[in-house]
């Protein structure tokens, strides 16, 4: 049972980098623009890089914290149910305003990996990680027994796992349609291709914020 | 609501080139003694159609006084910028303001027939929340929509520096002022930008006791009106550049930067030379330190004249001064059309070298002396003014009206709105359509022309033509 849930949510990990690869307002259309600027099909490479960095550090930034928390054994109900909800308002909330950051518009366009940091920030990219990742915590917990300062490197040596998993598919993803636009499809397929995935990420916050809290009762 | 891009969004200039041609045309309409309201006439540009060159729909305003000169699309192909990753804007509203009032009107034109006022926004709020008064120039951008003014606060505008306010794309609100850091900035005119470069520049006209009641000719001569182009840190809201053109290159009017992001260069008209008469286009670029530069690669000449020929304002110059009052740049970045209001000339230029301009094409038409005829016969009051070039460059459209108090100066009398088409050579050349000839009602002038789905002058693009 453990080991199937285990494999389960290894396996969101990676379906989300994915999924957050293939999404436009995760930056493939950046390492594009920026291979057509400098005429070279390999300066797709560089701009990849630099938004999974910015990706990567926002996971982090937001996964550390929870797994300094996950010391706190006797609430680690509370803890699950209250990421949850915060992933679940998240989504709420992007679902209702459907606004964007009026600051991401000032970032400098150069700047690829702080505006990559920023916007799986603000878009929530990062806290879709945290019911999936404190769901492995559940289960690393009644492997590793209760002696906290090896829980402590086990949940950060997990989050780093999750945060490089996600991020590496996420590149993957990212990185093929980036090539695929760049090589064959052409900028047409920005006309054609891209389709409004607000809604859908909205709710993809609340699915994954409801699914953790499902299975922290 | 789109799921998808707006159609008539495009990545390079060179996809917007091979959209669908246009089929209608919006052209502001004034009423030069603020009699009646002004205006929006739907032209149909549709060569098979019956109404082929006619207003096929007008709207008017509830108030009196406006004055329309430029206006803009609420969203463009900007919205595609990699950097926002939300392209699922509607080009859908035109954004109108008066120049005089200093109110705003929002049209929805999804039906172009049955164009409608969305929203007016009223002269207080615009004072209040920033502090400017009489808009002009409208482009949409990173952070939503981006309206030059011409006016600071207080009655006659002079109350501190005019600027840049940014609006809401979707609400409309008005948001605030752009700059943080104008530098020695203190009067405004046109602006326009590179996005994913970054960079935006800004021209001058004059403060508002300069042109509302007509030209000042005592400002003129003692080169009083803006002669500077700034380069900003357009995210960063601050200048980083101010390049004086000379103090007698009066009036650095339209910037046009090149379409294509790549290139970082465009072009600057400017209205007189206070030495010679001349009019003149600079070709401002970065140069391989990073520096911006500008230096002047066209002039036209003056012509001289009998005294009895001239308005008062020339008589005592003995020539017609060229006027370059508007310019606008094809998507290739080939060609640049220059309007000559006062000789009565449409210039085209082959920029292709844009260090090196030539003469490619002319149409001679109007002017204060030469009062050349379209070759339907009929009379062309005034000179071509404000022209737009279709995005595929093959048609060129411009009126004639310069603003209202300026046309009673160059050309006294009322001499009728026009708007004419003409069509682009295979190797450049111009030549105007005879069958083109819109018929505005009586009483109005013609001034800004906006093509359905974008032109030469609205798009800003984040994509290389490629």
């Amino acid at each position: 049972m453990d080991m199937t849930t285990a494999a389960g949510l290894w396996l969101a990990v990676i379906l989300s980098g994915l999924y957050h690869g293939l999404n436009p307002g995760m930056g493939w259309p950046l390492a594009v623009s920026s291979a057509l600027f400098e005429r070279r099909r390999s300066a797709l490479w560089p701009a990849l890089g630099a938004l999974s960095l910015g990706h990567f550090v926002a996971m982090l930034g937001i996964l550390l914290p929870f797994s300094m928390m996950t010391l706190l054994i006797d609430y680690q109900g509370e803890i699950r149910i209250g990421a949850g909800l915060i992933v679940i308002a998240m989504g709420v909330y992007l679902a209702i305003t459907r606004k964007h950051p009026r600051f991401l518009a000032r970032i400098p366009p150069h700047k690829l990996t702080l505006w990559s940091f920023l916007v799986a920030l603000a878009h929530g990219a990062a806290l879709m990680l945290v019911p999936i990742y404190l769901g492995l915590c559940a289960i690393e917990e009644l492997d590793a027994g209760h002696r906290a300062a090896s829980a402590l490197m086990a949940t950060t040596a997990l989050a780093l796992g999750v945060a490089v998993l996600h991020t590496a598919a996420m590149m993957g993803s990212g990185g093929a349609v980036a090539y695929a636009v760049h090589r064959w499809l052409g900028l047409n397929f920005l006309k054609r291709g891209w389709f409004d995935l607000e809604l859908v990420w909205a709710l993809s916050l609340i699915v994954v914020g409801g699914v953790g809290l499902w299975t922290a009762f | 609501m789109n799921l998808r891009p707006d159609p008539t969004f495009h990545p390079s200039p060179k996809m917007a080139m091979e959209a669908p041609v246009e089929k209608l045309a919006f052209t502001l309409m004034l009423s030069p003694d603020g009699t009646k309201p002004d205006g929006l006439a739907v032209v149909d540009v549709d060569p098979t159609s019956d109404t082929y060159s006619q207003i096929v729909h007008e709207l008017y305003v509830p108030n009196l006084g406006d004055e329309f000169h430029h206006f803009g699309w609420n969203a463009c192909s900007s919205a595609l910028s990699p950097l926002t990753g939300h392209a699922f804007l509607e080009r859908r509203y035109l954004i109108i303001p008066g120049i005089r009032s200093s109110r705003i009107y929002i049209i929805d034109v999804k039906e172009p027939l049955k164009a409608k006022i969305h929203k007016i926004i009223e002269p207080e709020e615009l004072f209040e929340k920033t502090g400017y008064s009489r808009p002009h120039t409208i482009h949409c951008g990173p952070e939503g929509i981006y309206v030059s003014t011409l006016g600071g606060g207080g009655e006659d505008g002079t109350d501190g520096p005019p600027g840049i306010f940014i609006m809401d794309c979707e609400t409309f609100d008005i948001l605030g002022r752009y700059e943080m850091d104008r530098g020695i900035q203190d009067k405004h005119y046109d602006f326009w930008w590179n996005l994913p470069r970054d960079y935006m520049v800004s021209s001058e006209w004059g403060l508002p006791p300069q042109f509302e009641n007509g030209v000042v000719p005592e400002d003129l001569l003692s080169n009083k009106y803006g002669h500077t182009i700034h380069f900003w840190d357009l995210r960063g809201r601050k200048v980083t550049k101010s390049i004086d053109l000379g103090e007698n290159h009066q009036m650095a009017l339209e910037i046009r930067p090149a379409h294509d992001p790549v290139k970082e260069y465009g072009f600057c008209g400017v209205v007189v030379d206070t030495t010679n008469l001349q009019g003149a286009i600079f070709t401002w670029w970065r140069d391989e330190d990073g520096e911006w530069q500008a230096k002047k690669t066209i002039t036209i000449d003056p012509v001289p004249a009998d005294a009895d020929d001239l308005p008062d304002l020339l008589k005592g110059f003995g020539a017609v001064p060229p006027l370059v009052t508007d310019i606008d740049l094809s998507l290739d970045d080939k060609y640049l059309y220059v309007a000559c209001w006062g000789l009565g000339e449409m210039h085209q230029y082959d920029v292709s070298d844009p260090m090196n301009p030539v003469l490619a094409g002319k149409v001679e038409i109007g002017g204060i002396v030469k009062k050349t005829k379209h070759p339907n016969g009929k009379d062309f009051g005034y000179g071509p003014q404000m022209v737009e070039i279709s995005r595929d460059g093959k048609r060129v459209y411009w009126t004639n009206s310069l603003y209202s108090t300026w046309d009673d100066q160059f050309y006294p009398g009322e001499r009728g709105a026009a708007m004419v088409m003409a069509h682009v050579g295979e190797d450049g050349g111009l030549t105007l359509d005879e069958n083109f000839w819109t018929k505005f009602p009586e009483g109005y002038r013609s001034h800004q022309i906006r093509l359905e789905g974008g032109d030469c002058s609205t798009d800003s693009f984040c994509y290389p033509s490629v």
